[in-house]
């Protein structure tokens, strides 16, 4: 019989019941809830359940808050309400907030690596697509409705199909310049926005290997912008070593014993996945979206696509309705591109050494007067550290704004938006139509690249800066 | 839920790649408005134009697709975020069912807890529906069966359809997932007394003082 994956052994010890045609009844070990889980509570009341297992969920404030500095909760009063009653139903069920102001608030895929909630082995859901960040820990998470919240609140448990298995294998040594941000997005671009739909992906190889656990969690956190139903990378010593002493990680003889078991969760050499992907670090160019689909990538050295080049007459409509709506012609180097704003923040690039790799590129120099720059930390702890280190003063006085933790303008729901018809270079997960705004143009890139089109005041290669 | 058995109605034929769920419904609608209300912004970046009027040339301002039942759509149909408001949107609008090659993964999920059918047909098949559809101006109207897994189209080709067994029973019987689970409490408090055996750190978090 063939060896287990890493996802097969942590699906397997979640099984409280198997439903036949592949589906299992799923015990869940760690679920987060975000801002938008009063709804969830609400649903719960009216049914009259209790949540099981509060001990089990964990809360914070991150879509709808204001990041202007000195925000509370009044700020966006439209969403006043919707903070008060998560207060208010969070304590009446027991569940742990993380509220404005206290370290452990902040992005939800950000908070519980960096707390410890987010264990190697653990099943992990939350109302959010981009909860397969976790993966980068060893965990088994994904992202549910809302309808499976008050199932796994009223439950503990959520229903899942048992997905197919592929594994992306980067090999090689990661060029100057290219990041982990760099490394999932040219995936993306060889794979394609659905390459991975169906299929649970394990990261593997010695470029991700050699990856601290912030990169990891960059590139578990687009999976999703894959189709993939989670992303994941084998816990080793570097997840040991980043998780030892954290807030809510196991202690004592509990450590012992919990990383003897984490041990023997990695893939066994001879397991099988039904689709392999090897990719060459080496060949790889800092990467920037030019349309409205993270696929819609390229080197910063490379041309935009000329649509007429395409077959299928579906996929060059896509391309030609997304060249219009970036105001972009296809054919022409992407590097260059006037840029308005620069967004750097978002559960993908948005952790301590993000900051650090911006602040390196900003410091000592200038934005440019025609963009408007903001650095969003990712959480509470990621500002405080980062004011530790002195980060927002080179931030500052390059002319960036820096602000006060949460998602911002990475979704634009809470009144932080990329004026309509504006280009914006973001370190976030999703070019999507209208996602940081109405008639908004993101390109997505790496915190390296988004600071250097800050400086310039176009898309620019930063190996060139 | 309500129950999903036999639909038979307008078909409007959107197969581009890729549509995402930001683009059914945009995120601040849905701190704007309830679930039931979304119809009007259903689609909204690409129905409206900037000045808030309607563009015509898109699918859904015209005339026979402004009632459409049933939506044609591409690969990856409805990826991206988790938002279930995507489906309520959808509903709202007055589709209650998605003929597409294949579909984001949560948005699949999220439409058996509302009662809207998401039928996977092979890209061929759907494109062959699109186009029947488009010859009648889209007055051709296309059935879906859920008791048999047949889709018939305008002119009575069926094709059939697969769909896990489970979720079929429940699409037919508008089950509550959440009931059917909390018949199974008692094999989840076993689980958990294992649980709590092999793997204790799991529990401690919750009763930290942090
Ligand atoms: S930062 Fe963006 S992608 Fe991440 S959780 Fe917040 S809104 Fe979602």
């Amino acid at each position: 019989m063939a060896g287990q994956t890493l996802f097969d052994k942590i699906w397997d010890r979640h099984v409280v019941s198997d439903m036949g045609d592949g589906y299992a009844l799923l015990h869940v070990s760690r679920h987060l809830m975000h801002d938008g889980g009063s709804e969830a509570f609400k649903a719960l009341k009216q049914r009259g359940l209790p949540v099981r297992n509060p001990d089990l969920t964990f809360a914070t404030f991150d879509h709808v808050i204001s990041t202007l500095p000195g925000r509370t909760a009044e700020t966006n009063p439209a969403l006043t309400q919707r903070l008060y009653s998560m207060r208010v139903d969070a304590k009446a069920a027991g569940v742990r907030l993380f509220d404005l102001g206290e370290p452990g608030q902040g992005i939800v895929h950000v908070i519980g690596p960096e707390l410890g909630l987010t264990l190697p082995g653990t099943l992990l859901v939350c109302g959010d697509s981009h909860t397969c960040t976790h993966g980068g820990m060893g965990a088994l998470a994904f992202g549910i409705g809302s309808s499976e919240v008050v199932h796994v609140l009223a439950t503990q448990t959520i229903v899942q199909r048992r997905p197919g298995k592929m594994r992306a294998t980067f090999e090689g040594k990661r060029p100057v310049g290219v990041t982990p941000k760099d490394m999932i997005l040219h995936l993306i671009g060889v794979i394609g926005a659905a390459g991975g739909t169906g299929y649970a992906m394990e990261y593997a190889g010695s470029a991700i290997r050699d990856l601290d656990i912030e990169g990891r969690l960059t590139i578990c956190n687009l999976s999703i912008e894959l189709g993939a139903k989670c992303g994941m990378i084998a816990p080793d010593e570097t997840t040991f070593a980043h998780l030892k002493d954290r807030l809510y990680a196991p202690k004592g003889d509990a450590w012992e014993a919990a990383v003897a078991d984490w041990r023997t969760l990695p893939s066994d050499p001879d397991a099988v996945f039904d689709r392999e992907v090897a990719i060459d670090v080496a060949d790889i160019a800092p990467q920037i979206t030019w349309g409205t689909s993270p696929e819609h990538v390229v080197g910063v050295d490379a041309r935009i696509p000329d649509p007429m080049t395409v077959g299928d007459a579906d996929r060059r409509t896509a391309l030609q309705a997304a060249l219009e709506y970036m105001g972009l012609e296809g054919g022409k180097p992407i590097a260059g591109t006037p840029v308005d704003w620069v967004f750097i923040g978002s559960c993908t690039n948005s952790r301590i050494s993000d900051l650090r790799a911006a602040a390196a590129i900003a410091k000592g120099r200038q934005v440019a007067s025609t963009v408007r720059a903001w650095v969003v930390p990712g959480s509470e702890n990621v500002k405080r550290q980062a004011e530790a280190e002195g980060l927002d003063q080179v931030f500052k006085q390059a002319g960036f704004e820096w602000r006060e933790p949460g998602c911002s303008m990475c979704l634009a729901m809470n009144n932080e938006t990329v004026p309509p018809g504006q280009r914006s270079v973001s370190t976030s997960n999703r070019n999507f139509v209208g996602r940081q705004g109405p008639g908004a143009r993101t390109h997505l890139a790496s915190p390296p690249m988004a600071a250097a089109a800050a400086l310039a005041g176009h898309i620019v290669d930063v190996r060139t800066l | 839920m309500k129950a999903f058995t036999v639909l038979e109605g307008p078909a409007a034929p959107l197969l581009r790649p890729n549509i995402n769920t930001d683009i059914i419904i945009r995120i601040e609608r849905l701190r704007d408005f309830s679930g039931d209300k979304l119809g009007p912004y259903c689609f909204e970046s690409w129905r409206y134009k900037r000045d808030g009027t309607e563009d015509p040339a898109f699918v859904l301002n015209k005339p026979p697709y402004r009632e459409a039942r049933i939506m044609l759509g591409g690969e990856n149909f409805a990826c991206g975020s988790s938002r279930e408001a995507a489906v309520w949107a959808l509903q709202a609008f007055g589709i209650r069912c998605v003929i597409a090659p294949s579909f984001g993964d949560i948005f699949y999920s999220n439409c058996f807890q509302n009662g809207v059918l998401p039928v996977v047909l092979p890209a061929k098949t759907v494109e062959a529906l699109a186009a029947e559809v488009e010859a009648t101006q889209g007055k051709g109207k296309i059935k879906i069966d859920l008791e048999r897994c047949i889709v018939t189209s305008p002119s009575g080709k069926e094709s059939s359809f697969t769909l896990d067994a489970m979720l079929r029973e429940a699409m037919l019987k508008g089950a509550d997932q959440i009931d059917l689970t909390r018949a199974r409490e008692p094999q989840i408090a076993a689980f958990q007394d294992r649980d709590r055996q092999r793997f204790p750190w799991l529990y401690t978090a919750g009763t930290s003082s942090a």
